[in-house]
């Protein structure tokens, strides 16, 4: 089957990111967003540890571990980039400032639930960070993550097995087969892998679809 | 004449007790106050609690104080990493208390302390099982949860620059939990990379002004573990 690769994923996320936005990207797959973000669009990127306005990674030599992002590692920071405190850089989210965040994943409720710190597990160890923050902070929350697990089952569900990490908070979903937007409506399929029926799609996904 | 500068960080932490709470700053290696954990090590202060963004990395630092079983509580938003396996052993183990935060609650409420705020009401976690047993209530149609000040005894944190009233500023990230630690402590310990004469820091850049703070230690730059820093400018 015909499925987007992680960097087609990314490069669909990034279309949806216009001029001006402030945006985050969640550790993980949401990082390479930011390589298909073209010099035609001005976007601000914020980081949880207090960094608005960074770039890419610098040159290897050039690292500096005083400038990171979340993920810890290194970035540069561009014109117009600044720092702040951590609770200002929550706050940011909190408060509605930023436009968008785009988070990993293991489990997307049709009402917008979101999963994604903690399998549960009774031997995990829970660690959540700023996941919570961000997925109720961001005006808009969008989620990328592969269409179904690793066995084939659906990630998309009408209510999520795993701890929440936010309710009603997703607004978007972009997976290696679809993406699709949760509306009061129902979950509407806006495109399809190419060569995938939308019957298959449905297959795969734990909620009925609309078009 | 007010003079915050100590000589060592010993003679910053000599005091420390039993059963103390203690903030340390950093984010990844950045504004993580090395020599002052070392400090606390060596102190010997038993039956801490600890507020940190995570529980410790690899083999030194705050995962050695763990590691010597001087920690009882950690209260962090994410204690699991690669390298994070002295804590997971105690956790699993039962001798370790965790009290996990989601990360904005955890500078929220280290904040509300310095701030002199009782409590707060924030969208951050509710609906979850972190905010099981809190108080909640809808304000303007949106629901929220009651979320406590965290007070501590000690900050530790890790400054770029200062002088004798305690004034502070930072290098790019390396700020993250600094100003908000310095607020919330009975006592706030600082290092810094350069002591300058008293009116020398731009006072329109001064990020934490110095009565948060009440001891200053100079410490040379080292390169870090993660790969180094630049020298200073």
């Amino acid at each position: 089957m015909n499925r987007w690769t992680k960097d087609q994923m990314a490069r669909r996320v990034a279309q949806d990111i216009v001029d001006g936005m402030v945006v985050n990207l969640g550790i993980g797959m949401p990082t390479a967003v930011a390589n298909h973000i073209g010099a035609d669009r001005e976007v601000m990127m914020h980081s949880e540890n207090g960094i608005i306005g960074f770039g890419p990674a610098p040159r290897a030599g050039e690292e500096d571990y005083d400038l990171i992002n979340a993920g810890k590692q290194p970035v540069t920071l561009l014109p117009g980039g600044c720092f702040f405190h951590h609770a200002d850089s929550f706050a940011m989210m909190r408060g509605g400032h930023l436009d968008v965040c785009v988070l990993g994943a293991f489990q997307v409720a049709g009402n917008g639930d979101l999963a994604n710190w903690h399998t549960g597990a009774a031997d995990a160890i829970p660690a959540v960070g700023g996941a919570m923050d961000l997925a109720i902070g961001a005006r808009r929350t969008w989620v990328m993550m592969e269409h179904t697990t690793k066995s084939g089952e659906a990630k998309i569900v009408p209510r999520c097995s795993y701890p929440l990490t936010g309710l009603a908070c997703v607004s978007r979903i972009y997976t290696d087969l679809a993406v699709i937007e949760l509306t009061p409506a129902g979950a509407m399929v806006l495109e399809r892998v190419e060569g995938l029926s939308f019957e298959e799609l449905q297959a795969r996904t734990g909620v009925a679809l609309g078009r | 004449m007010i003079d915050k500068i100590r000589s060592s960080p010993a003679e910053a932490l000599k005091d420390v007790a039993d059963g103390a709470t203690v903030m340390i700053g950093g984010f990844g290696t950045a504004g993580l106050p090395d020599e002052l954990i070392a400090a606390l090590m060596a102190q010997g202060a038993r039956e801490l609690t600890i507020v940190n963004n995570n529980a410790g990395n690899g083999d030194t630092g705050l995962a050695a104080l763990l590691a010597a079983g001087r920690v009882r509580k950690i209260i962090c938003s994410f204690p699991r990493q690669a390298d994070s396996w002295h804590f997971d052993k105690l956790y699993r183990e039962g001798r370790i208390e965790l009290e996990l935060v989601p990360q904005g609650n955890l500078a929220e409420r280290i904040r509300a302390a310095g701030a002199g705020i009782g409590g707060f009401f924030t969208p951050t976690g509710y609906g979850t099982e972190l905010a099981q047993g809190k108080e909640t209530r809808e304000i303007g149609g949106r629901m929220y949860v009651l979320e406590s000040p965290i007070h501590a005894d000690y900050a530790l944190i890790k400054a770029e620059r200062g002088d004798r009233w305690g004034n502070l500023c930072y290098r790019m990230t390396a700020r993250n939990f600094g100003p908000v630690m310095a607020m919330a402590a009975r006592v706030t310990v600082a290092t810094v990379h350069e002591i300058v004469e008293l009116g020398t820091l731009d006072p329109e850049a001064v990020v934490t002004p110095g009565l948060f703070v009440q001891h200053v230690v100079r410490v040379p730059r080292t390169r870090t573990t993660a790969g180094g820093v630049k020298e200073p400018a």
